[in-house]
C-alpha cells in the first residue's frame, strides 16, 4: 500500500498536525494528521461519525481545537473564526447548504462581503463579479433567481461561487454528492477539476468510495476519530479503503433467499399531487408492492418520492389518483386509516415524525396503539403493561442500553432511535411496510440489523417498499427497483444484477431503452 | 359642509396624533423581529419610556430631550432582553412577558418613589415637544385642524422611509435579514449574529422607549398608569400584519391609528360606546390575518436562539 | 457526589434561586428609593403570616391564581403557550358575574351554573384561538394577545350596559346575589374572622389533582402531550394533532375561566370597570413557570403569588410602593428563563471541588 512519501514539500499548502478536538467527555477527534498540496484532491473518509466534520470543522474555524497545530503554506496558524479562515483563503461548502432561501443568488454569495457605494450596497458590480466567476470555472448560475426557487445542484455551485467569491484557495466539500444525480456529480466532478487546473485544492469529505477512486489523488481515513492513514488512491483500490474505514472485511452484500412475489398488497394509480409551493410534484405516477418483495424506490432526492410516502402513510393529501391496499381504498386516508388498514412505515426523519424525543421509549413504542387493550382501558393508562410491552421489545431488538423504558427517547444514540422505531413498526406486523432512508447516520453495525429485519420482514410473505436516497443500499436489498424522476416512474428494473449506470441515467430522467 | 371637512381635518389629525408611538414603537418591532428575537416586551418598554419621557421633562424643561431620554430608558429596557435571549438563550415569548412586568412596575414605583403619586405631575406646554405648524392656519379650519400635531408626527414618517432604507439598501440591513433566515450561515460567514441581534433588539427597545414618550410629552402631558394600555401590543400586532417590514407596518400602523381616530371622534358624540370602538383595531387584525395574510412568512429564525458553536 | 449532582439537576433548586435573586433585586430598588428593605419585607411577612386571617385572605387571593397559573401550565404542556389567560379570565368572571346578577336560583344550582358559564366562556375565547391557529396558520400568540384586549373592552362595555350596570355605583356591575357567591357559611367566615373565605381556594385543589390525573394516567394527556412534544411524530401515529390543540387550548381556557368566577363570586362580588389589563392572566404565566409547569406546583406557586399580592398591597403602610412585587416577580420569571446558566455556574463548581 502506498504511504505517501514526502512529495515535495514546497507545495504544501496546509498541514495539520495531531489535532485533538474534544466535546466535554467525548473525543471527536484523537491526534490526526493531515497534509494537503497545492492543486490536489485530497478524500477524508470515514464512516458516520468516525469525525471527519469535526476535522473539517477544526480547519474551517468552526471549531478551536483542544490541541494540534495547524501550519498555511508553512506557517503556523491558529483560526479564530470561520471569517478569519476564509479570509486566509479556506472555504467550506458545508453538506447541509447554508443559503438563505428567500435571497437571491448574489445576494447570498456576497453575503458578509458586499461591496459598498456610500452607504448603499452595489449590486450591480457584486453581479458582474459573480458572473465573471461562474464563467470563469463553467458553473451555470442565475444570479438574480432566489434560493427556494432553484435546483439542489445550482444551489451547490452557489455555495461554491460564495467560497471562490472570497477567494478561497482551499476548498472543502463536505459529502458534495449526497444529493446529486449521477450526471450531476459527473458535473461536479468537471468544476473539481477546473479548479484543480487553476491551482485550487479541494478537501473532499466522503464515505462513498467510488467518488474518492474517481476524483482524489491522496485519501486520509479516520475510524472513530483516529488517524489510520494517509495514501495515494492509484495505488490502492476500493476494498482496501473500504477495510480501512471500518476496520474490517466489509461484506457489501445482504443474504436473501429467492422467493416469488404473490399478490398485489399496494396498488398506487395515476396520482397527481402538488408541493407546499403549488408546484406538481407527484404527475401521474403509478406503483405496485406485491407480497413477498422488496420493491426499491430509487431516485434523487426531490423528485416527489417524500410526497408519495406521505400520501401513502395519510401525512398529505394528493389532487386525484387511486390507492389501494389489498382491495382497500385508501386515497387521502387519515394516517390512522392507513395504519389501520395494513400500512406501517419507518419515516425518514426519525426525529421529525418516528419518535416523540421527551416521551420514554415506552410511550413510543405504543404510539399507535395507546388507545388499545391491554394499554389503556376506557381512557386510562395501564402503565404495567405499557412497561411490559416495552421491555420485551428492548430485549428482542437489542435497544441499549437496557433498563431505559422509562428515560426519554432523545437520550438514545441515533442507532438505537432508530431501533425504538424499527422495533415498533416491524412488531406492527402490517401487510406493507414502507422504509424511508432506514439507515441514514447510522453505523456499519447498526445498518446490517436494519436491513436484516427490512429483510425478514419479506420473507414473512410482507411487501416491503424500501425509498432511499442510498443506490447502494437499494441494489442490495431489492427484488425489484422501481425509479422515481419528476413525479413519475421512469423505469422498473429487477433487482438482480441491476446496472447502476443504466440507473443512474433513468434517475437523471432518461427514458428506458 | 364646512362643518363636515373640518370635521374630516380632525379625524386626519386624531390619526395623526395616534400613530406615531405605534409607529415608533413598531418600526423599532421590525428590526428586532427580523432579526431573529420576538419581542413580546414593547409594551413595557413604552411605559418605561412614557415614565422617563414625562420625568425628564420635569427635569430638563425641554421636550427633545425628555423624548430621547424615553428612548433611552425603554433601550436599557431591551438591554435586559437582549441578554437574556441571545446570550442566555432564554425563551424569548417568556423573558418579553417579564419585561411587561417590569416596565410598568418600576415606573409606577419610581413615580410613587419620586413623586409619591402614580401619575407625574403635569408639564408645561413649553417643557413639551412643539408643534411645527403652529398658527400657520386659522384654528378650526380644514388645515388647521390636519396639522395641530406635534413634530414628531412627521418625524415619524421620515423614520418609517429611514427603516426601510436601512432594510433594503444597506450592508446592515442585508446583514440583519439574514441572520434572522440563517444565523448558522452568518456566523460561518463572518457576521457576528450576537452584534446584529444585540443591536436591534436595544434599537427596538429605543424606538418602543420614543413611542411611549411620544405619549407623555407630546399628545398629553403627564404620565398616568393608564397612558400606556396596549399600545404595544397593537405595535406587535402592526408588525406582523404588515409582513415584518417596515413599509407593511407603516400601513398597518396608519390603518390602526385611524380606528384609533375614528374612536377619539365619536366617544365625543357618545353615539356608539367608545369600548366597542376601541375594539377595532384587534378585530381589524384578526380578520385581515383571516382574509389576506394567512400564513406569512415569518423569518426563519425568529424565536430560536442561536448558540455559538466553541 | 452524586446525590449533590442529583439536587442540582432538580428545577426546585434553581427556581428557589430564581425568587431569591428576584428579592434581592427587589432589595435594591427599595434601597434607592431609600426605604429599607428589612422593613418592606418584614411587613410583607408579617402581612401574610402576622394574624391567621391573613393567611386566609392568601388564600383567597392565591386561588384565581391557581387556575390561571394551571391554564397556563396546561398549555406549555401541551405545546402551545396560552398567553390568553387574561382574556379567558375576563370572559369567565363576565360569564359568572351576568348570571349571578339576571339568574335567580337556589345556591346549589345557581354556583355551578355560573361556573359552568365561567368555564364555558373561557373555553370558547381561547377555542376560538385555536381555530384561527389550526384553520389559518395564525400563530396563538398574536391572536391570544388580541383576544386579550377585545375581552377588556367587552367587558368594560358589559360593565356599562342597563342590565348590569348599578345605578349611582362609579363604574361597576351590581352585585351578584348571595345564592350565587361561593363564601363559606357565615360560621365559618367568623370562626375564620375572614369575610372573603371563599371555596376557591378548594376548587383550585381539587381541579389540580385533576389535572394532573388527566395529564399522566389518561390516554388524553398521552395525546396532548405528544401533540405538544412534537406534532409531526404525533400525526405520523395517528393522532389527530388539530383536534388535540384544540382540546388542550379549550380545556386551558376553561381552567382560566373558572379562575374569574372564583374571584368574582368568591371575592369581589362584582365587576368594575378596568383602567388597565386586570393582570390575572399574566401573573398566571408567572404561577405555571414557578409552579414548573405542573399543576400541582401551581398550586405552591399560585399561594406564593397570592401572598405577594396580599402581603404586597400593605406595603404603601411603611411607604414602599405596591409594584416592587411586579418588578420582583419579573425578575423571577427572568431568572428562571435562564436557569440553565445557573446550573451551568453551579455545575463547574461542583466538578472543580
Amino acid at each position: 500500500m502506498g504511504r505517501v512519501s514526502h512529495m515535495d514539500e514546497s507545495t504544501v499548502v496546509i498541514s495539520m498536525q495531531e489535532i485533538v478536538k474534544k466535546f466535554g467527555d467525548f473525543t471527536a477527534n484523537d491526534h490526526i494528521n493531515l497534509c494537503v498540496h497545492k492543486g490536489e484532491v485530497h478524500a477524508i473518509l470515514g464512516e458516520n461519525g468516525a469525525g471527519k466534520s469535526t476535522l473539517m470543522n477544526v480547519l474551517c474555524g468552526l471549531y478551536k481545537p483542544t490541541s494540534g497545530q495547524i501550519f498555511l503554506n508553512g506557517k503556523e496558524i491558529s483560526f479564530s473564526s470561520p471569517k478569519h479562515a476564509i479570509d486566509m483563503g479556506i472555504g467550506m461548502v458545508h453538506q447541509h447548504f447554508m443559503l438563505i432561501q428567500p435571497f437571491t443568488v448574489t445576494d447570498n454569495i456576497i453575503l458578509g462581503v458586499e461591496p459598498v457605494k456610500g452607504m448603499v450596497v452595489d449590486k450591480k458590480t457584486a453581479r458582474d463579479k459573480v458572473l465573471e466567476l461562474s464563467e470563469r470555472y463553467n458553473m451555470k448560475i442565475d444570479p438574480d433567481a432566489k434560493i427556494e426557487d432553484i435546483s439542489v445542484g445550482m444551489q451547490q455551485r452557489v455555495e461554491i461561487l460564495k467560497v471562490l467569491y472570497r477567494g478561497a484557495d482551499v476548498l472543502i466539500l463536505d459529502e458534495p454528492t449526497a444529493s446529486l444525480t449521477p450526471q450531476e456529480i459527473e458535473g461536479l466532478m468537471e468544476i473539481i477539476e477546473n479548479l484543480t487546473a487553476d491551482g485550487k485544492s479541494i478537501l473532499l469529505i466522503t464515505h462513498k468510495l467510488k467518488e474518492i477512486t474517481a476524483s482524489s489523488d491522496n485519501c486520509t481515513i479516520i475510524r472513530q476519530g483516529k488517524y489510520i492513514d494517509t495514501v495515494k488512491v492509484s495505488e490502492v483500490n476500493e476494498n482496501d479503503l473500504a477495510a480501512m474505514m471500518v476496520g474490517r472485511d466489509v461484506n457489501f452484500k445482504v443474504d436473501k433467499k429467492e422467493q416469488k412475489a404473490g399478490e398485489t398488497v399496494l396498488e398506487v394509480k395515476n396520482i397527481h399531487a402538488k408541493d407546499y409551493r403549488g408546484v406538481e410534484i407527484l404527475n401521474g405516477l403509478n406503483l405496485s408492492v406485491r407480497r413477498g418483495e422488496i420493491v426499491g424506490l430509487a431516485g434523487v432526492d426531490g423528485n416527489g418520492q417524500t410526497e408519495l410516502v406521505e400520501i401513502l402513510t395519510g401525512l398529505r393529501k394528493a389532487e386525484s389518483g387511486e390507492v389501494t391496499v389489498l382491495g382497500k381504498n385508501l386515497f387521502n386516508a387519515t394516517p390512522k386509516q392507513t395504519f389501520e388498514n395494513g400500512i406501517s412505515s419507518i419515516p425518514a426523519d426519525r426525529q421529525k415524525h418516528g419518535l416523540v424525543l421527551e416521551f420514554s421509549n415506552e410511550d413510543n413504542m405504543i404510539l399507535q396503539h395507546f388507545e388499545e387493550e391491554p394499554y389503556s382501558h376506557k381512557g386510562i393508562l395501564n402503565r404495567k403493561a405499557i412497561r411490559e410491552h416495552a421491555t420485551e421489545l428492548m430485549e428482542k431488538f437489542d435497544v441499549r442500553p437496557r433498563g431505559t423504558e422509562g428515560a426519554p427517547s432523545g437520550n438514545l444514540s441515533g442507532g438505537n432511535q432508530q431501533k425504538v422505531i424499527i422495533a415498533r413498526e416491524v412488531t406492527n406486523d402490517k401487510e406493507l411496510l414502507i422504509a424511508v432512508n432506514p439507515t441514514r447516520g447510522l453505523d456499519v453495525g447498526a445498518i446490517e440489523f436494519v436491513h436484516k429485519y427490512l429483510v425478514e420482514q419479506r420473507n414473512k410473505n410482507r411487501a416491503v417498499l424500501l425509498v432511499s436516497f442510498e443506490l447502494d443500499e437499494i441494489m442490495s436489498l431489492s427484488d425489484r427497483i422501481e425509479v422515481i424522476f419528476d413525479g413519475q416512474i421512469t423505469g422498473s428494473v429487477p433487482g438482480k444484477d441491476a446496472d447502476e449506470k443504466e440507473l443512474g441515467y433513468l434517475m437523471a430522467g432518461g427514458k428506458k431503452a | 359642509m364646512n362643518g363636515m371637512i373640518s370635521n374630516l381635518g380632525l379625524l386626519i389629525n386624531a390619526t395623526l396624533v395616534a400613530t406615531p408611538p405605534l409607529l415608533l414603537a413598531a418600526l423599532g418591532s421590525c428590526f428586532s423581529e427580523r432579526s431573529g428575537v420576538i419581542n413580546l416586551g414593547i409594551e413595557g418598554m413604552m411605559t418605561i419610556g412614557a415614565f422617563t419621557g414625562a420625568a425628564m421633562g420635569l427635569v430638563a424643561g425641554n421636550g427633545w430631550i425628555a423624548f430621547l431620554c424615553g428612548g433611552l430608558a425603554g433601550a436599557a429596557m431591551a438591554v435586559i432582553h437582549a441578554i437574556v435571549c441571545i446570550q442566555f438563550h432564554a425563551d424569548q415569548t417568556i423573558a418579553g412577558t417579564a419585561i411587561n412586568f417590569i416596565g410598568p412596575g418600576l415606573a409606577l414605583f419610581l413615580a410613587k418613589a419620586i413623586y409619591g403619586s402614580s401619575d407625574t405631575p403635569p408639564l408645561d406646554i413649553s417643557d413639551k415637544l412643539p408643534k411645527m405648524f403652529e398658527g400657520w392656519f386659522p384654528s378650526g379650519s380644514f388645515l388647521g385642524n390636519v396639522l395641530n400635531v406635534y413634530s414628531v408626527a412627521y418625524l415619524v414618517f421620515v423614520f418609517a422611509f429611514i427603516a426601510w432604507f436601512v432594510f433594503y439598501k444597506t450592508k446592515f440591513g442585508t446583514h440583519l435579514r439574514a441572520v434572522g433566515e440563517h444565523p448558522e450561515a452568518c456566523e460561518s460567514l463572518g457576521i457576528n449574529v450576537y452584534l446584529v441581534r444585540y443591536i436591534c433588539v436595544i434599537l427596538s427597545g429605543f424606538m418602543a422607549g420614543l413611542g411611549g414618550a411620544f405619549v407623555t410629552v407630546a399628545t398629553i402631558n403627564q404620565f398616568r398608569p393608564s397612558v400606556i394600555v396596549g399600545q404595544g401590543f397593537i405595535a406587535i400586532a402592526a408588525v406582523i400584519f404588515g409582513k415584518f417590514s417596515p413599509e407593511g407596518a407603516a400601513k398597518a400602523c396608519l390603518l390602526f391609528g385611524f380606528c384609533s381616530g375614528v374612536k377619539s371622534i365619536i366617544s365625543m358624540s357618545n353615539v356608539v360606546s367608545p369600548n366597542l370602538i376601541s375594539m377595532i383595531p384587534y378585530i381589524v387584525t384578526i380578520i385581515a390575518l383571516i382574509l389576506f395574510v394567512g400564513k406569512a412568512h415569518t423569518p426563519a429564525a425568529n424565536g430560536k436562539p442561536f448558540v455559538k458553536s466553541k | 457526589m452524586r446525590k449533590r449532582k442529583s439536587i442540582l439537576e432538580t428545577s426546585v433548586l434553581y427556581t428557589l434561586i430564581a425568587i431569591v435573586l428576584g428579592f434581592v433585586i427587589g432589595a435594591i430598588f427599595l434601597v434607592v428609593a431609600g426605604i429599607s428593605p428589612a422593613a418592606a419585607y418584614g411587613k410583607l411577612i408579617d402581612g401574610v403570616f402576622g394574624k391567621p386571617k391573613f393567611m386566609v385572605w392568601t388564600l383567597v387571593y392565591a386561588s384565581p391564581l391557581i387556575f390561571t397559573g394551571m391554564s397556563v401550565a396546561f398549555s406549555l404542556r401541551t405545546g402551545v403557550f396560552n398567553i390568553g389567560a387574561e382574556g379567558q379570565f375576563v370572559v369567565g368572571s363576565l360569564a359568572a358575574c351576568a348570571i349571578g346578577i339576571l339568574v335567580d336560583l337556589p345556591a346549589v344550582i345557581h354556583v355551578p351554573l355560573c361556573l359552568a358559564a365561567a368555564a364555558a366562556a373561557g373555553f370558547i375565547w381561547s377555542y376560538l384561538v385555536g381555530l384561527l391557529k389550526v384553520k389559518r396558520g395564525i400563530h396563538e400568540v398574536l391572536s391570544y394577545i388580541m383576544f386579550n384586549w377585545i375581552a377588556f373592552y367587552l367587558s368594560n362595555y358589559a360593565v356599562n350596559t342597563a342590565v348590569l350596570h348599578k345605578e349611582g355605583n362609579g363604574e361597576a356591575t351590581k352585585d351578584v346575589l348571595d345564592s350565587a357567591r361561593l363564601l363559606f357559611p357565615q360560621g365559618i367566615l367568623k370562626a375564620l374572622n375572614c369575610t372573603g373565605a371563599n371555596w376557591g381556594f378548594i376548587l383550585a385543589v381539587a381541579a389540580a389533582v385533576l389535572m394532573w390525573v388527566i395529564i399522566e394516567k389518561t390516554t388524553l394527556g398521552y395525546r396532548l402531550k405528544a401533540v405538544g412534544y412534537n406534532k409531526e411524530a404525533a400525526t405520523f401515529g395517528g393522532i389527530n394533532a388539530d383536534q388535540s390543540i384544540l382540546t388542550a387550548l379549550g380545556i386551558s381556557g376553561a381552567l382560566a375561566g373558572i379562575g374569574g368566577a372564583v374571584q368574582i363570586l368568591g371575592m369581589a362580588g362584582r365587576i368594575s370597570q378596568f383602567a388597565g389589563q386586570e393582570g390575572y392572566g399574566f401573573e398566571g404565566i408567572t404561577v405555571a413557570l414557578i409552579g414548573g409547569s405542573s399543576p400541582l406546583g401551581c398550586i405552591f406557586s399560585g399561594i406564593f403569588y397570592g401572598a405577594m399580592k396580599y402581603g404586597g398591597a400593605k406595603l404603601t403602610m411603611v411607604g414602599a410602593p405596591e409594584e416592587v412585587i411586579d418588578i420582583i416577580m419579573g425578575c423571577v420569571i427572568i431568572f428562571i428563563a435562564i436557569s440553565s446558566v445557573f446550573k451551568g455556574l453551579l455545575m463547574k463548581v461542583v466538578k472543580k471541588k
